[in-house]
């Protein structure tokens, strides 16, 4: 996947899953449910209670950067926002890009050893963990952002109850479809359960495949659990199932298996050996009829990416709706380990505003959205248009699987265990079994 | 090895009285710092990460602060071979490639020395040919093979029409990357031999002409025997290069689904996102005695051999 995307979540763990899931409309509702326990703890953030007291002010600053020079979008939105800052500023921003999975490898190291000031992050477990441990700082009195709502702050929020992130941008997972196929052959987003299986069948009749499918990159198949989850089973379920508060061989967990299971013979084969490049190929060159990811999916198939169009995945369950969806948080946090807290606050800061936000929408084309509800929607194209309604719509927001959960359980176990399900769908038992005997000896429960 | 060069080591250091030899206090100084230096090296690099493998083994232990730190006794242990689905799978990955390794790329290096001994025409050629993989890093090698493999767009399915999922299917991708690894490692094994064919002597073969030996004889009976050092080291290359397996797969698709192996185990649970410390600590140590026994065994032989001889 080199030279891609923002590997949506090679990355990320997060866990505290309730800080993470943030609920727009339904925030006050929600936190009400308990599910916003953290977020209760998320409100009150304000004074710099921890090391790092240093005020924002402005001043030379070393970036870094998880996508390599010349990789694309990605790594030109950065570099705009850097320009842009040191533009405005007079200061210098230094650029270390690495390779994305370089960077994500080398994180603990990296972060250890002699980070640069700011880095390029992601909200969840991981920059928990990272805060929990010392490793980035406080940037609490960076909050409240103007243009950022009450979502966004939680989002950013450790469980000590201090801001230790500044959101850039996000993007939804949802299915992507070939407007022109769908229209040559009748084909509508399906609304229900029923449309649903009915499109299945109709696409397999005539010979299309109806899902693409890759999982040789190990989180691609996340995103098609945690739709199931959160259809079959609700949000709630799977944020305290990504906590580790459900057990992964309960019922629930076994009934999305299940329907997955039957979902498979509609994906397409061979999954285990193919990149999410060649599965969007697949899909772009009408052998599939829809592809269930993030909006990155665009990269892949810069060919036809006008003639994308995208729905949330329907309701399974009516009592449950389709109204959750996947879209993590990308953005930025200040190492601990770098002298230069004062300047990289105050370029934190600026990263957070709607004007870096323009910067980087005018000069590259992706398919993210800006985190700044200030930052303008002209640059932003068809796509990005409906990202950001649909998520404007969803009810609740989840980061995604191995954003969500403890960064030891969903690496190492709940990746092979995935790649091992969709090899052999009949072993659900032994699978979940497994799963849940691995994370009970990673988290320490019982 | 830089012992070599001062010949008889073994009583100056300690007994100057018996002789008070021709050794000046320069030169023990000298002697003292080439071993010294080198000894701390190795303690320092690779004796103290060891033991802190060792250590750290029965601990869970993010990698954070020290403090973090916790006893956890045999559990990693107990955990890694009775709930732990990819171990076992990549004990028998590991030898199997110890054994795929032994059999065909160094058998077909041999065959292709041998043939290109002869210095028939365009040997350089091929020579190159063979060769350059070598020069290629394993991870490049992954990519290069990829675009054969692919399901989709790889060349072989291009070519034959079929839609084998050469890297995805677990039971075949494991021959796949095998025959990637060969790929490269023939080559290597190719020049070693190569090298070893050009040093022996020419009378040696003109002998067995003369007493009528046929050219298998000749190279089974005097010259395979003939060159023994060169055996054992493509002996130890195999070995090493086995037990270290670990680009390609990682390329590939970072050791699962069918292309575990050992390090790659140990790599996925304390590289990147996971941050399982003692539970990785505990398969390196694993590893580590694996491989002990590989290096002792191959010890013993080379030792004993030597001993005969003298």
């Amino acid at each position: 996947m080199s030279g891609s995307r923002p590997t949506p979540s090679t990355t990320i763990p997060a866990s505290f899953a309730a800080t993470r899931g943030w609920t727009r409309r339904n925030m006050l509702i929600a936190s009400g449910l308990g599910l916003g326990g953290a977020a209760l703890l998320g409100g009150c953030g304000g004074g710099d209670s921890s090391g790092s007291g240093a005020s924002a002010e402005p001043g030379a600053v070393r970036f870094g950067v998880n996508e390599a020079r010349g990789s694309g979008p990605a790594f030109q939105r950065n570099e705009a926002m850097a320009n842009a800052y040191a533009a405005a500023q007079g200061v210098e921003v230094t650029l270390n890009a690495v390779d994305h999975n370089t960077f994500q490898e080398s994180i603990n190291t990296y972060l250890q050893g002699t980070p640069d000031d700011v880095f390029t992050w992601f909200a969840g477990y991981r920059m928990s963990q990272f805060a929990e441990n010392g490793l980035i700082s406080d940037v609490s009195d960076l909050w409240p952002v103007d243009g950022m709502g009450e979502a966004f702050q939680q989002a950013s929020t450790a469980p000590d109850g201090n801001q230790y992130f500044m959101p850039a941008g996000y993007y939804p997972w949802a299915v992507f479809y070939r407007k022109s196929v769908f229209e040559e052959n009748g084909w509508t987003a399906p609304e229900s359960a029923d449309d649903f299986d009915a499109l299945l069948q109709d696409m397999d009749g005539k010979g299309i495949t109806p899902f693409a499918f890759a999982a040789k990159d190990a989180w691609a198949p996340m995103g098609t659990f945690d739709i199931l989850n959160m259809r079959l089973n609700g949000y709630d379920f799977h944020m305290q199932l990504t906590k580790g508060e459900q057990a992964w061989d309960s019922p629930e967990v076994r009934q999305v298996f299940e329907r997955w299971a039957q979902l498979l013979p509609y994906h397409q084969q061979n999954a285990l050996g193919r990149t999410w490049q060649e599965a969007a190929t697949s899909m772009a060159n009408g052998d599939c009829g829809m592809y269930l990811l993030g909006t990155f999916v665009v990269d892949g198939v810069a060919d036809v990416a006008d003639d994308l169009d995208f729905f949330t995945f329907p309701a399974l369950d009516d009592t449950i709706g389709n109204d959750a969806l996947d879209a993590p948080i990308d953005g930025f946090c200040v190492a601990a380990g770098s002298d230069n807290q004062a300047a990289a606050k105050a370029f934190l800061q600026f990263l957070g505003t709607a004007e870096a936000a323009d910067a980087a929408n005018s000069e590259a084309d992706a398919p993210m959205i800006a985190a700044n509800s200030n930052a303008s929607t002209e640059a932003y194209g068809a796509l990005q248009k409906k990202s950001a309604e649909v998520v404007q719509q969803a009810s609740s927001i989840a980061q995604f699987l191995d954003r969500d959960t403890n960064a030891d359980l969903a690496n190492t176990v709940i990746t092979a265990a995935l790649q091992d399900f969709i090899r052999t769908p009949d072993r659900i038992d032994e699978i979940t079994t497994s799963i849940q005997q691995q994370a009970q000896s990673i988290l320490g429960t019982s | 090895m830089s012992v070599d060069t001062a010949q008889p080591t073994k009583d100056d250091a300690r007994t100057t009285r018996r002789k008070p030899r021709r050794r000046s206090t320069k030169d023990r100084l000298v002697i003292a710092t080439m071993i010294a230096v080198p000894t701390a090296l190795v303690v320092w690099l690779v004796w103290l990460p060891a033991l802190a493998s060792v250590g750290l083994s029965f601990t869970r232990w993010n990698g954070f602060r020290l403090e973090n730190i916790e006893w956890v006794g045999t559990q990693n242990y107990r955990d890694i071979t009775t709930i732990y689905p990819p171990f076992w799978p990549a004990i028998q990955h590991n030898l199997i490639w110890l054994v795929f390794l032994f059999v065909f790329p160094t058998v077909l290096g041999m065959l292709l020395a041998v043939v290109l001994d002869r210095e028939m025409r365009g040997s350089r050629f091929y020579q190159t040919a063979f060769y350059l993989p070598v020069v290629l890093s394993l991870a490049l090698v992954g990519f290069i093979w990829q675009l054969f493999y692919s399901t989709d767009q790889g060349l072989i399915n291009e070519v034959f029409g079929t839609r084998i999922d050469w890297y995805g299917d677990p039971d075949i991708n494991l021959w796949a990357v095998l025959v990637a690894t060969a790929w490269r490692h023939t080559g290597y094994i190719m020049l070693i031999y190569l090298a070893g064919l050009k040093g022996v002597d020419g009378s040696l073969r003109e002998a067995a002409a003369v007493d009528g030996a046929n050219e298998v004889k000749t190279f089974f009976n005097i010259i395979f025997p003939v060159m023994r050092p060169i055996n054992l080291i493509v002996l130890v290359i195999v070995v090493i290069e086995s037990l270290r397996a670990f680009d390609l797969v990682w390329i590939v698709n970072k050791g699962r689904n069918g292309l575990e192996l050992i390090s790659a185990l140990v790599s996925q649970n304390v590289i990147g996102e996971a941050t399982r410390f003692g539970f990785g600590s505990a398969l390196a140590v694993i590893m580590m005695v694996i491989s002990s026994v590989f290096i002792t065994v191959y010890l013993r032989i080379v030792f004993t051999q030597d001993q005969e001889e003298k």
